[in-house]
């Protein structure tokens, strides 16, 4: 074996031993309800919530109607059968220091310190950049930073709890106004027993002046994360929301179950970031968590914007298509996605483009990169009902493959019903060419450090869409999920 | 009545009346087609291969079946006139699903090659078909296979022996021919053996003004260094609604090409599965559809490949006039070893009215990484600068907008080896995006 051979394998099992860095626990005590699902645990999760009756009816409306539905079957992934009952469906790891009579606002420093290491500081005055955070862990919102500085612009950033308590008009609204609550499987379950989530209002003619940012973070075992988000950008407003996740190593397997909803008035902007990095399960494909996952976005006034861009590099299964309904007139949609899969990862993603409005037009890039022993699929569909006069979409899907027993797989469906229409699609797949590999090393560039190069260069045009710190992270990230892929 | 029950009450009725007018080879798969056509059902729209037609519409209307094997009196060729000027053929005809044993070409045929009913052939040759005969279409999980495997009573075969060259075209004319509703069940059988080369023309025609449901199934086997080109034209009429299915296998260093153009239909679903068996195999499949009024296309395509080094190219045109739909499902499977495969697929449309419909499905399933795949998929109009720059030169819209869209299916045509047939086809196309019905004049049947 060469030099550079033994010097690679190295590199290999340093990497190997490095695995998933978000992967500890919280010591903290954590008010856990019994497992199971029935009417009851819905009824005792709205109770412990503080919830008006609307609320419970609504989940109770969706969990009757999680109870008529079937599981479906038609990803092109394989699910470990999901024992409903075996699942607790609220943690709240901030009990015991409500329990102990602490003032409001005031957290538990072991929380702190989960936050503190997962790079999330939870005091203002430590945060740099200039980004307002929620904190979620398992099913309870620990703190949201920077309310007072966006309050003065009218912005409403809270848990959606609190928002239910203090903005009930504006949640009673728009819940279930996007993803209705029996619009699929997951989608119900959530909205029977969802618990906290973000909650985002921007006025009319108000950018917002910060990003905004919801860290989740699952904790507690044997529990299932069903968090729910509801972002209103009323006219001509402007948002940028990042969303960010991780979990700890576990050996079972964790629901991650979530419902996003956005609603973009007139001339307003939303542009929604993914980093996704919930634990993968180590490389024998064990444990990890299940991201099941139903987001969309309604375009409802003329000229708005909505834009998805996700890394997705985390998860057992990811199983998700980050959608736009196109109503308004004029209005525009991005979908940006890198989703890189090693070892045993399978992911199902992509998104909808419904273009109802007239002269509406989407763009659609997704890069898929799979490794290991991964299955990796893209899974789109461009829909242009009638009215949809001039509309425009151009879909571009690569994939990449970096070993011969993982699989890259493309699923588009084109739908148009209208003349004056022109819909793109586009395909490739190849693995990394063997010339660009051996101009690096001719360079003096190994073929680890090359094949990182390489893929960032062709995840470039998504990364280049995230805020800042974000590409930064995503791009670590890149690298950390594919090293130990070559050699 | 279910649609499934009806042809369940009738096989379980004429079992013996069927078996009696076929042959034992085909007799044998019966009753194990019919207990999977019982268990399957037809598939509803929530199965993905049958996402664009719901075929319990197009399976229930009450058909009548020609189980007795009578005769049907037709000359096709005092009424049939449809040649293809300048190409030499070794013409055959099958009304219905009947051999016309009485009309055979008089050209010579090399030497062992066999172009015959399949139900002669069944019997005349049993080993032969019995090797090959419900090999590929299996009925246990596909329920037109099923339902096919146990009603039809006749259909082609066609065998050319190891290293034989055909040097003729063979067309084979099916023509529907009858004075009730009908429902025909064809088989093909096609076996090109080792080295073996043949071109194949297979053109659907209706001759009566009925409604027509005709359900194939067919077979292609491809030897190793064989090639075989396999042209099918459809042009029958509104009435007419095709059900087919088509399997091809490959093997090493066989080349296959496979052309299917649909100019006149009712409602046509071609389903082609081909897989690459075979280190350097080739497939080139090319389809190209003008359709307009109610009229619908499904072309559903599979290639699957599961050796090294195999090629694979696909192109479909639509054009889609009035409230016509059409679908197109292409799924590329390339599985694990099959690496240095080279595949590509396009699927371009043209939808010339706000009501005509079109579903784009362009797949890529991969399970090996040293492979060059891509696919694209495009619906949009005529480009406007193209129309500006004819029309400014003095050409009038409507001979502009036919142009374009002749330019634009004249790809798929380009792909057609035999050049009278091009030349033909060309023609037969032009006529049909001017809005005439692409009969040939003088022919008195294709109405």
């Amino acid at each position: 074996m060469g030099e550079s051979a033994a010097l690679e394998n190295e590199l290999v099992r340093e990497v190997a031993a490095k695995k998933y860095e978000y992967g500890f626990t919280t010591d903290v005590e954590t008010d856990v309800i019994e497992k199971g699902l029935s009417e009851d645990v819905v009824r005792l999760i709205s109770a412990k919530k503080e919830e008006p009756d609307w609320l419970l009816d609504f989940r109770l409306k969706a969990f009757r109607r999680w109870q008529g539905m079937s599981w479906p079957s038609w990803g092109h992934l394989q699910l470990p059968e999901i024992d409903y009952q075996a699942i607790s469906y609220y943690a709240d790891p901030t009990a015991k220091a409500r329990g102990k009579g602490k003032a409001e606002g005031e957290i538990d420093p072991e929380l702190m310190k989960t936050f503190d290491k997962l790079g999330i500081p939870l005091e203002e005055r430590m945060a740099l950049s200039g980004t307002a955070v929620d904190a979620v862990m398992d099913s309870v919102s620990v703190k949201t930073t920077f309310r007072e500085r966006l309050r003065e612009k009218g912005v409403i950033f809270c848990s959606i709890s609190e928002a239910v308590k203090n903005h009930p008009d504006l949640v009673r609204k728009y819940l279930g106004s996007v993803v209705p609550i029996g619009d699929n499987y997951f989608a119900a379950l959530n909205s029977a027993v969802f618990s906290d989530g973000s909650f985002v209002y921007i006025p009319q003619g108000v950018r917002c002046p910060m990003e905004l940012s919801t860290y989740f973070r699952i904790n507690a075992r044997g529990t299932g994360q069903f968090e729910r988000t509801l972002i209103v950008c009323d006219s001509g407003g402007y948002v940028s929301y990042l969303e960010g996740c991780t979990a700890p190593m576990r050996d079972e397997n964790q629901l991650h179950a979530a419902v996003v909803e956005i609603a973009v008035m007139e001339n307003a902007e939303v542009k929604y970031s993914t980093v996704q990095n919930w634990y993968p399960g180590d490389s024998e494909g064990k444990g990890g968590v299940l991201n099941l996952v139903t987001k969309r976005g309604h375009l409802i006034g003329a000229g708005s914007r909505l834009s998805w861009t996700q890394v997705e590099t985390g998860s057992a299964i990811t199983w998700k298509y980050p959608s736009c309904i196109l109503s308004g007139d004029n209005s525009q949609a991005e979908f940006y996605s890198v989703a890189v899969t090693n070892h045993f990862q399978q992911a199902d993603t992509g998104t909808k483009m419904i273009h109802i409005g007239k002269n509406t037009t989407s763009t659609i890039i997704s890069k898929g990169i799979s490794a290991g022993r991964s299955q990796n699929s893209y899974r789109g569909l461009v829909k242009v009902l009638p009215g949809a006069e001039g509309a425009r979409n151009y879909s571009s899907c690569d994939s990449l493959l970096l070993g011969s027993h993982c699989g890259a797989h493309t699923f588009p469906y084109l739908d148009v019903q209208n003349d004056t229409a022109v819909v793109e699609h586009e395909a490739t797949t190849s693995k990394i060419s063997e010339d660009q590999l051996f101009y690096c090393n001719q360079r003096g560039i190994g073929t680890e450090d090359a094949v990182g190069l390489i893929v960032n260069g062709y995840a470039r045009d998504v990364l280049n869409k995230l805020p800042m710190e974000f590409a930064v992270e995503a791009q670590k990230l890149l690298g950390v999920s594919l090293e130990g892929t070559v050699g | 009545m279910s649609a499934e029950q009806q042809y369940i009450s009738l096989y379980e009725e004429c079992r013996e009346l069927i078996a009696q007018h076929s042959a034992g080879v085909m007799n044998d798969l019966r009753d194990e087609a019919f207990g999977d056509f019982c268990r399957l059902g037809l598939p509803t729209r929530k199965v993905e291969r049958y996402k664009y037609t719901d075929l319990a519409e197009v399976f229930a209307p009450n058909y009548g079946l020609n189980l007795q094997r009578l005769d049907i009196p037709v000359n096709p060729y005092k009424s049939f006139t449809c040649n293809v000027p300048n190409l030499s053929t070794a013409l055959y005809f099958v009304v219905n699903d009947q051999f016309r044993q009485q009309d055979l070409p008089a050209c010579a045929m090399p030497d062992g090659v066999v172009v015959t009913s399949l139900a002669k052939a069944a019997a005349e040759m049993p080993e032969l078909v019995a090797a090959h005969y419900g090999k590929l279409a299996p009925t246990r999980k596909d329920a037109l296979n099923a339902l096919n495997t146990m009603l039809a009573q006749d259909g082609l075969f066609v065998y050319i022996p190891r290293n034989t060259i055909v040097p003729r075209p063979i067309q084979v004319v099916n023509i529907l021919r009858a004075d009730v509703d009908l429902m025909v069940n064809r088989r093909v059988l096609v076996v090109l053996e080792e080295g073996a080369q043949a071109k194949l023309l297979f053109c659907d025609h209706a001759a009566d003004n009925r409604q027509f449901l005709c359900t194939q199934v067919c077979e292609v086997f491809v030897g190793e260094n064989a090639g075989l080109e396999l042209y099918e034209l459809e042009e029958t009429h509104v009435g007419s609604r095709r059900v087919a299915n088509m399997y091809v296998d490959a093997a090493a260093n066989a080349s296959v090409t496979l052309d299917s153009i649909t100019l006149h239909n009712g409602l046509s679903r071609n389903r082609t599965d081909v897989s690459l068996l075979g280190e350097g195999a080739e497939v080139r499949m090319y389809g190209c559809v003008v359709v307009d009024k109610q009229q619908r296309v499904d072309n559903n395509t599979l290639i699957d490949h599961r050796a090294a080094h195999c090629q694979s190219t696909e192109l479909y045109k639509y054009v889609l006039d009035d409230s016509a739909v059409g679908a197109f499902a292409g799924r590329v499977l390339v599985r694990e070893g099959a690496q240095k495969t080279v595949s590509n697929e396009v699927n371009a449309n043209l939808c010339a009215t706000r009501t005509a419909r079109m579903y784009s499905q362009p797949m890529l399933e991969i399970y090996a990484d040293d492979v060059k795949c891509s696919h694209g998929s495009t619906v949009g109009q005529l480009n406007e600068q193209a129309l500006f720059y004819m029309r400014q030169r003095g050409i009038s819209e409507q001979e502009a907008r036919m142009l374009l869209k002749y330019a634009f299916v004249g790809e798929v045509l380009e792909s057609i080896k035999l050049e009278p047939l091009r030349d033909r086809l060309r023609y037969l196309t032009e006529k049909r995006l001017r809005g005439e019905l692409s009969a040939c004049e003088g022919c008195k049947i294709c109405r």
